[in-house]
């Protein structure tokens, strides 16, 4: 295994000054490599690699996982090398102590070689996560060449591979097995692949890729433990239960810089070896360079910085440094080598106050484009699926200029900003010829835009409606908002409100495009419908989350992120930060046993406040959201459930005692109101929404200021719609009358549904009324003598979906991080500790 | 790089991207521990600087987040009020190393007395 190449000549240099290089691998000899090429005779150079095997190009093992490549291809530095610059190499043979005190080291197999430099160049070990079965057989890492030899060994017998990480590493590993045969899951941590390098939009484009190539990436998902069969790897199970079958587990988390020798010596160490801008360490003559350092509070895990600081190093150590030289940390960038995906990304794109995000789109093409711009200076840049401009923004980014002029066109791509168009695109757009085509979802050209606008389209949606042109999916939005400041200048009008600053799109175009296109998922709408900025707001993800919600039941999974406090909580936020509970009463009514149960609540959590709500029900005050779930727990004992007090759904039923006991009342308004509860609850709406009975028109419960309010009356039910109390009161609009409870209950969801499928998010049956007005809603609910039974059958069957206990899952601990602290700090007893 | 003593919270994993979650500290000011969808962490005192709002309940998107009570916009950066509004909530230094959250000790607890500072 002591292949000792060279060794002759290194005897005869003794007088010399002894550098000895501990790592073998692309920092250690590329620092070799600069030195050499300064001063080739002030150093007799022994290095140490614990690989056994010369210098390779570390980033080219995807490549020969992949197959595109063999070992040969990717070497760096062969023994030639080795031998004519006189360089001892002892390979296979780790150093496992630093002497400072006699300045040598020792390896493994006892071998001492003393220096007078000293450079470390240990780069990172893979981080494993710490989880049962890590140790067993069939588990490997993915950092050097023999765990290349472990996974091509383990693709010959084919079968499954489990990834554990969906970084850079994880998903070039996926890749090679996946072409080497096996079948792969890739397992996330979290909600974006890649997401120290991806936004959530570019993140979202890049899995839904590698699902059409067969792969399935499983986000959001924690690995619990690896599961063990006949002594070796069996499978991998997730903290959810889900076990996944598997021959080989390739854990690729993370690296931690290799600071072990470093730490042992005593030398500086945070979470790399400490070194200074010329990679000095604490030891004046103990230099480090590569992965293992940590320069300025940064360590890095790529190449590119390698470079610079070799450089920095070199110069130092022949005593060319000029004067201020030195190593001042790099900007990164990364390309994922998977081939035919094209992913580039650079810099900072977190966001902030300050930054500007420029979003393109183009769902047809699948490109995803976003800078971020900080007083007019580039600093930070995802591309997906056009990677074409990747180097001159990363140029732009390093070199931070002044971007304001070209700002307007940046995202077009270098060819666009530097052309003729500076600054101004409507003067590409006005360069255009008549044929050329603006939008391509609708084959419109520039003549056909312009001819609608002069025939007296004056406004976004005016050409929207006329002639397509941006209808779609709307990324020639830009294009055409030119032409019409091009055609009429400062005649352009304001189109309708549009759903929020992210988007062109009104809520209408967004549920019409939701359902044409298909769209089942947040990031998906935001990627087939131009969104401009990368993750959406506080106004239109509830929006969105909604529609599709709304659109897709049973199908789409509710995204808690995208709900306001109470409906991710279950519970109102108070102005104290507490919460008040509301347990449903249907229709009004209680009982003994859940009186009791509330004011066993009330005494267990200290509650300071019970009040009857204006809904006909009980809210406990004071509750503090980690008690919630306990909370729940009593009172489901008690057979109550959730109220949705805090919803944008379905609030109460409000009745009066009618016929059974009043003695003006002419139908079983309490019997009516909980009906109408039971088949209403637990469905999610635009607004909240209300819903009263009365038992004759004296209208105890107050159902004409209610969203749906029935009124009896000798011969029937008439029924009201889009009344509210509140700051505009408004009272209802009678809607028809009708016989049978039956047709009540027919009505109520029929109409429900339609307010549901055709109301903007955060809009109250009234204003919706007062929008579409009342002649549409009796028009869309009954000239066509079936569309009550379509509507209200599309209601009942969403609520399938929605009718199961909120608080129940919680009290049974589904989501406890919504509601536990992470922990208490304590400081007293901390500190006797 | 920020010197001084650091809190072990725990692991990076406690907390879903896209929320946040919190921290009571006896004597002192709550902290809520923010996780951005892209992963980053951010820690500041739990209370917004219009009245008082629990900041982690609000809804996260990008670095900032919309305080659940009268949707003021704070960055989780800096913790100041992004927009037209104003004022600033404190932050918590932080950093996270081998997938677990440390807090700055000083920030959480105040300095550490003379005596004890090792
Ligand atoms: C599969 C893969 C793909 C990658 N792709 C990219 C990419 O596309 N772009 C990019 O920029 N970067 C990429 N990287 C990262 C890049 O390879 C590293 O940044 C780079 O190799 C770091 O160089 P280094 O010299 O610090 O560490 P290494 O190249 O790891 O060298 C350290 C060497 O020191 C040896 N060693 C450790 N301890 C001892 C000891 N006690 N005694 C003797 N020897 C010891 C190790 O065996 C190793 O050979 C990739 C990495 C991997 C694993
Ligand atoms: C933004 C404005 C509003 C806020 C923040 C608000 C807040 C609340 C809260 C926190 C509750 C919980 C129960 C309670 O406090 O008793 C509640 C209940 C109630 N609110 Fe409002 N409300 C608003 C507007 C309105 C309007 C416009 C009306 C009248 C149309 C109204 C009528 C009621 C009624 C009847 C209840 C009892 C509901 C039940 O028992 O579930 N509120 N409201
Ligand atoms: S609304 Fe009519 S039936 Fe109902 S309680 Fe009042 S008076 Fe009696
Ligand atoms: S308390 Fe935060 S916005 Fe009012």
């Amino acid at each position: 295994m002591n292949a000792q190449t060279g060794f002759e000549q290194a005897a005869s240099t003794e007088t010399r000054e002894r550098l000895v290089v501990i790592g073998n691998g692309m920092a250690g000899c590329r620092a070799v490599e600069e030195i050499l090429a300064r001063d080739p005779h002030r150093f007799s150079i022994t290095i140490f690699g614990a690989e056994p095997r010369v210098n390779y190009n570390r980033i080219m093992l995807s490549p020969v996982l992949a197959g595109e490549k063999t070992f040969d291809d990717i070497v760096l530095n062969t023994p030639e090398w080795y031998a004519s610059n006189g360089i001892a190499l002892v390979t296979g043979d780790p150093v496992v102590h630093i002497d400072r005190e006699h300045r040598q080291v020792v390896s493994q197999s006892g071998h001492v070689e003393p220096f007078d430099k000293l450079l470390i160049a240990t780069g990172s070990d893979p981080f494993v996560i710490p989880v049962p079965g890590k140790d067993l057989p069939g588990v490997v890492t993915f950092r050097d060449l023999d765990d290349v030899e472990r996974m091509l060994s383990a693709a010959d017998r084919g079968g499954s591979a489990v990834v554990i990480g969906g970084g850079l590493l994880g998903l070039e590993a996926a890749h090679g097995l996946s072409l080497r045969g096996m079948k792969v899951t890739v397992i996330h941590l979290m909600g974006t692949l890649m997401e120290r390098q991806l936004d959530e939009a570019a993140g979202w484009l890049l899995k839904a890729e590698l699902e059409k190539r067969g792969q399935t990436i499983l986000t959001e998902a924690n690995t619990d433990a690896i599961l063990e069969k006949d002594g070796h790897v069996a499978g991998v199970r997730l903290n959810d239960g889900r076990e996944i079958a598997a021959d080989i587990v390739v854990m690729a988390v993370g690296i931690r810089p290799n600071t072990a020798l470093a730490k042992a010596a005593g030398l500086d160490t945070e979470r790399g070896i400490m070194v200074d801008d010329h990679m000095i360490t604490s030891d004046p003559a103990i230099l480090a360079v590569g992965e293992c350092v940590q320069h300025r509070g940064t360590c890095y895990g790529l190449v590119a910085p390698l470079w610079e600081m070799c450089r920095a190093l070199a110069d130092k150590v022949t005593e060319k440094a000029p004067e201020g030289s030195g190593y001042a940390g790099s900007v990164t960038s990364t390309k994922l080598k998977v081939s035919g995906i094209d992913l580039f990304s650079a810099g900072d794109f977190t966001g902030g106050e300050g930054t500007e995000d420029i979003v393109m789109r183009d769902a047809a093409r699948g490109v995803y484009k976003r800078v971020v711009l900080k007083d007019n200076r580039l600093i930070g840049a995802v591309l997906y699926g056009d990677t074409a401009d990747g180097s001159w923004y990363f140029d732009l980014l390093k070199k931070e200029e002044d971007l304001s002029d070209i700002r307007e066109a940046l995202i077009f791509g270098q060819a666009f900003a530097s052309g003729g168009a500076l600054g101004d695109p409507n003067a590409a757009v006005a360069a255009l010829s008549d044929d050329a085509e603006i939008c391509g979802c609708n084959g419109v050209s520039k003549g056909q835009v312009v001819d609608t606008i002069k025939a007296g389209a004056c406004s976004l949606a005016a050409v929207r409606s006329q002639c397509k042109a941006s209808a779609s999916c709307g990324s020639c939005t830009g294009l055409v908002e030119s032409l019409l400041a091009l055609t009429l200048g400062e005649d352009v009008q304001e189109g309708p409100k549009t759903l929020c600053g992210c988007t062109s799109f009104t809520h209408d175009d967004v549920r019409r495009l939701i359902l044409e296109k298909e769209l089942k998922a947040i990031p998906e709408v935001m990627q087939e419908l131009h969104w401009e900025s990368p993750e959406g707001c506080a106004s239109c993800r509830p929006a969105l989350n909604y529609y599709l919600l709304c659109a897709w039941p049973g199908e789409y999974e509710d995204d808690q992120k995208s709900r306001y406090v109470n409906e991710r909580l279950h519970a109102n936020i108070q102005k104290d930060g507490t919460y008040s509970v509301v347990p449903r009463m249907w229709g009004g009514i209680t009982n003994p046993q859940e009186l009791r149960a509330i004011a066993d609540v009330v005494e267990k959590y200290n509650a300071p406040m019970v009040k009857v709500t204006g809904g006909q029900r009980l809210d406990i005050f004071g509750i503090r959201k980690e008690d919630l779930p306990s909370v729940w727990a009593d009172l489901n004992a008690a057979g109550m459930v959730s109220g949705h007090a805090y919803g944008k759904s379905l609030r109460t039923v409000k009745t009066c005692v009618g016929s059974e006991w009043c003695r003006f009342g002419t139908q079983d308004s309490t019997g009516l109101g909980v009906k109408l509860e039971r088949m209403t609850w637990g469905s999610w709406m635009p607004h909240k929404f209300k819903i009263a009975v009365s038992g004759c028109p004296r209208n105890c419960a107050e159902a004409t200021i209610k969203d749906f309010g029935v009124v009896c009356v000798d011969s029937g039910y008439e029924l009201h719609v889009g009344g509210n109390g509140g700051m505009k009161l408004r009272g209802t609009d009678l809607l028809c009358k009708v016989a049978t409870e039956q047709e009540v209950m027919d009505v109520c969801a029929a109409f429900t549904q339609l307010y549901r499928e055709q109301a903007h998010y955060l809009e109250r049956t009234a204003p919706w009324i007062e929008r579409v007005g009342l002649e549409s809603v009796k028009a869309q609910l009954f000239d066509d003598s079936e569309a009550v039974k379509w509507l209200a059958g599309r209601f009942r069957y969403s609520q399938q979906f929605m009718q199961d206990d909120p608080w129940e899952k919680r009290a049974a601990g589904d989501r406890n991080d919504l509601h536990a602290h992470l922990g208490e700090v304590r400081p007293l007893l901390l500190e006797n500790a | 790089m920020m010197h001084g003593l650091w809190l072990d919270i725990g692991p990076v994993t406690q907390i879903e991207p896209g929320s946040a979650r919190t921290l009571p500290v006896v004597g002192g000011e709550e902290i809520a521990v923010f996780r951005t969808m892209r992963g980053e962490i951010y820690a500041l005192v739990n209370k917004c600087p219009h009245k008082q709002g629990p900041l982690s309940q609000g809804i996260i998107h990008g670095d900032s987040v919309t305080c659940p009570l009268h949707n003021f916009r704070i960055s989780l950066k800096t913790g100041e009020a992004l927009g037209d509004d104003e004022g600033c909530t404190p932050t918590i230094p932080l950093k996270v190393d081998a997938g677990r959250i440390f807090l700055l000790r000083e920030a959480v607890l105040g300095p550490v007395p003379a005596q004890q500072a090792a």
